[in-house]
């Protein structure tokens, strides 16, 4: 039984498409995007499920909707894909409103349901197949549709203007330097070792974690610069929404920058859908194999600069912390080995989510699920309550989370089932407990 | 006459600069910039007071300035600087400030003579462009991108000219971006744009344009191609020629167009980077004949080599007759000239030079953190801290050399069949 309060949402983003929309162009589009070759391996998908349900167990929004059928991965393809095949695309604009709300708000693509499945059905890309649809069709969740305008407009997720993004880093620097007098934000600097990149939401709303880097880099000695230009935000909200040129266009903007500096790599700020982009959707359709340069997650650069003695810890934390696993960067990159590397560097109580790694559960505010908006936040948290239960559980009064996503996403399950606990980026605590150069801090 | 006709072309080496001394003196020394003709190295440097200051061949400018950032060199050698002066940004150049100041100003850029000098300006909440410190009569709610005309007299900028209230998905997909030329905006309304490109005559102005969710084509003018494609990329106008040309996604391929008309039989897995031959009979391309797989495809015949990491925009030789490019494989970066790829590899490689005729081919590269020059695929002894493109004398029998070694900045002029 599929929640009434969550049908009953209004999101202008999905009536208003649907209002305009014909029978014809929904089957034209349904057409074009199952053309018989797509088609044939999703009915073949389709047709080796048996039905076993160990999938449905794996989905976070199926466990925290008291096993409710109507929530489990299967059912959200049956509900969707499946009709439309079966249907050859003669669905209404109301069946497409529904596809919409299921394949944006109900699955976030974390792809823990395939790692279950007997068969390794990869359920995350029928649902992305259903957004792309949707996106064609304009049948969009209006705040992540607003976010994918900016990134067409701006080159970036947040209307951020070119004026505002550089006067921050100035701003920063000028902020971070009087921590470490002397440090820098090189811009533009041709030749560098590293490009760092970040989400648009930093220098918006969260500019001191530029500060904060600003300090470890220079501190590790790194040979680094930002970008005062376009290519600086490595976010990517388009790869969500469906509107897969938009993907491909900011992220040759983003790889661009970095091949016009000549930098040997980027490294990327705390973020796990970037990395994604970044790595994988964005580069493959551009018709590249993989990144044109390497591209290093934070949490590998914490990870290098650690075990090399580039910056030594001088003070750890003894309160229980736990960790959150970010999908893109866990599940679908393994970094899981080198996050806990990191942390038992900071912190002396880690005390793990059960379960954790390669198997942990979704924050549900990745995939783009969060960039919904305010509409669809409270259908998002009840979809999340297998996490507060885990969370719980460590007893922890930490959460540290090295993703944007996870770390808003985590926030709201604190707020809404009342945990006593907080989150963090690694970066701040590393700025607050690492060894500064002598004479800098007491 | 090429500009470059009237350096000094004499053999042999001057040391212009210090960065040694001035890192002794002041207390933080930034990224130095250095003319075309290689006569005068420009730095940022903090002094001891904490005041900016821009030291050209050791010599500060007069101002005393709150910030500088974004040293750049003309074309025609002029030493600009974004500056901050009682809490307001201006352009210096060659240390004289604009008169006019403003809450921000970036982006610097010079016409192909290097005598216009624009930026990009934020003037109370709103935006605009101002070419050589005067402002466009209009201003606009944003302004993301800019191109000048070769010869600096027209100036075209991309603009958001529909007030877009939060969110308001539906007012940005009937379009609220235009093109502003010389300050006035085309009448029509664009979903995005991307990219301005003006003709060498100057009439004419094209732009990848969205004309609709997930319809794009180039318009020139204001006015769109007839023809819409899944994606295009930027346009370009090839010397002598007449309207833009751009690649074009179709379906899942790429095809290079001119003026909407499918050019180069040939559908690429990607095609971008198109460049042309200095008289614009020849044209180059960055392609991707499979997936995966880089290369340069050249009046649509792909070179035989392919690359797995990338190929940057190709050069061509000032006759027309070579194409190079910078060429990214297993994470080595080397160079290749007409198909064949250099021996030996680098950590990084900067835009191959080449002359006329078949003299060799030069490039900057980095290996092991220092910066050297190959010439032809052989990485000469001579290492430098820093190092800028090497430049061919317009014979081509000479080479200036430009690089900071062991502090110092030295331009050197050495004959090319000396280097080694
Ligand atoms: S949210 Fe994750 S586990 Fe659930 S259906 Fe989607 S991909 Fe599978
Ligand atoms: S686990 Fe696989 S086979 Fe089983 S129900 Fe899920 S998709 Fe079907």
């Amino acid at each position: 039984m599929a929640d009434l309060a969550d049908m009953q949402v209004v999101d202008k983003g999905l009536e208003k498409a649907v209002a305009g929309l014909s029978e014809e162009r929904i089957q034209e589009v349904i057409g074009s995007v199952l053309s018989q070759a797509v088609a044939g391996r999703l009915k073949l998908y389709l047709q080796t499920c048996v039905h076993c349900g160990l999938c449905a167990e794996a989905c976070h929004t199926y466990v925290s909707r008291d096993k409710d059928p109507d929530f489990a991965p299967v059912a959200k393809v049956k509900d969707t894909l499946a009709v439309m095949l079966k249907k050859k695309g003669r669905v209404d604009a109301e069946f497409m409103k529904n596809a919409a709300r299921v394949a944006f708000v109900e699955c976030g693509g974390c792809r823990r349901c395939s790692m279950y499945c007997p068969f390794g059905i990869d359920i995350a890309t029928m649902i992305m197949t259903v957004r792309r649809i949707c996106s064609l069709l304009g049948v969009v969740p209006q705040y992540i549709q607003d976010t994918t305008n900016s990134h067409s407009a701006t080159s970036n997720q947040m209307w951020v203007q070119p004026d505002d993004w550089i006067d921050t880093l100035i701003w920063q620097e000028e902020d971070a330097q009087l921590e470490l007098p002397g440090l820098r934000i090189p811009l533009d600097k041709e030749g560098a070792d590293v490009l760092y990149s970040v989400i648009a939401p930093e220098p918006k709303v969260m500019a001191q974690l530029i500060a904060n880097m600003a300090v470890v880099m220079n501190v590790a000695g790194i040979d680094w610069t930002m970008s005062s230009a376009d290519g600086w935000d490595n976010s990517n909200m388009a790869m969500f929404s469906g509107d897969l040129e938009i993907m491909g266009r900011i992220e040759r903007v983003h790889w661009e920058r970095a091949l016009e500096l000549r930098v040997k790599r980027m490294v990327m700020g705390e973020c796990g859908h970037a990395y994604r982009g970044a790595v994988y959707d964005g580069p493959k359709w551009l018709g590249w194999q993989g990144p044109p340069l390497p591209m290093i997650h934070a949490v590998e650069l914490y990870y290098d600069i650690l075990r090399e003695g580039r910056i030594e810890i001088v003070d750890k934390l003894t309160e229980p912390v736990t960790i959150q696993d970010p999908c893109n960067i866990v599940r679908g990159s393994g970094l899981h080995e080198k996050l806990r590397y990191v942390v038992a560097a900071l912190c002396d109580n880690v005390v793990e989510m059960s379960p954790n790694h390669e198997h942990n559960y979704c924050c549900a505010a990745g995939g783009g699920v969060i960039n919904c908006g305010p509409p669809w936040k409270l259908s998002r948290l009840k979809s999340i309550k297998v996490k507060a239960q885990q969370l719980g559980r460590t007893g922890a009064s930490l959460c540290i989370t090295p993703c944007h996503n996870c770390h808003h996403g985590i926030e709201d399950i604190i707020g809404h089932y009342q945990l006593h606990m907080r989150t963090s980026f690694i970066l701040e605590l590393l700025v607050k407990q690492m060894k500064m150069p002598e004479g800098v801090r007491g | 006459m090429t500009r470059s006709a009237s350096w000094s072309w004499e053999t042999g080496s001057r040391t212009l600069a210090d960065l040694g001394e001035l890192r002794a003196v002041h207390r933080e020394v930034h990224e130095p910039a250095v003319s075309p003709d290689g006569e005068r190295l420009g730095v940022v440097v903090v002094r001891g007071d904490g005041a900016f200051a821009v030291a050209e061949n050791g010599e500060l400018w007069e101002p005393e300035l709150e910030r500088a950032w974004h040293l750049r060199y003309t074309p025609d050698g002029r030493l600009t600087a974004l500056v901050r002066i009682d809490d307001m940004w201006t352009v210096a150049v060659d240390g004289e400030p604009w008169q006019r100041r403003f809450p921000f100003v970036w982006n610097t850029g010079f016409s192909a003579d290097g005598r216009v000098i624009a930026a990009q300006v934020k003037e109370g909440m709103e935006y605009t462009l101002c070419v050589d410190g005067q402002l466009w009569d209009r201003s606009f709610l944003s302004l993301r991108s800019y191109a000048l005309s070769a010869d600096g007299r027209r100036a075209a900028a991309l603009v958001q000219v529909e007030e877009l209230a939060e969110a308001d998905t539906e007012k940005f997909a009937q379009g609220t971006w235009s093109v502003a030329v010389d300050g006035e905006p085309w009448e029509q309304r664009f979903i995005g744009l991307w990219s301005p490109a003006i003709s060498p005559d100057g009439e004419m102005v094209a732009v990848q344009a969205r004309t609709d969710r997930f319809e794009y084509t180039i318009a020139v003018n204001g006015v769109p191609w007839e023809s819409r494609f899944a994606c295009v990329w930027e346009p370009s106008f090839r010397p002598g020629g007449a309207g833009p040309l751009a690649p074009a996604r179709v379906g899942s391929t790429w095809r290079l167009m001119e003026e909407g008309e499918q050019l180069w039989a040939t559908s690429f897995v990607q095609l971008w980077h198109l460049r042309f031959s200095p008289a614009g009979e020849r044209a180059a391309a960055v392609v991707a004949p499979e997936w995966g797989r880089f290369t340069v495809a050249v009046d649509d015949r792909p070179w035989g080599c392919t690359f797995g990491d990338a190929v940057l925009p190709p050069v061509f030789s000032p006759d027309g007759k070579r194409v190079a490019a910078t060429v990214g494989h297993r994470r080595r970066w080397t160079v290749a000239v007409d198909g064949q790829v250099w021996e030996e590899s680098f950590d990084m490689a900067w835009m191959p030079v080449l002359g006329p005729g078949r003299g060799p081919v030069l490039a900057k590269v980095q290996r092991g953190g220092e910066y050297g020059l190959a010439v032809d695929g052989r990485l000469l002894s001579q290492r430098y801290e820093l190092l800028w493109d090497p430049v061919l004398s317009p014979e081509g029998d000479k080479v200036l050399l430009r690089g900071v070694q062991g502090g110092k900045y030295v331009r050197r002029v050495v004959p090319t069949g000396e280097l080694r």
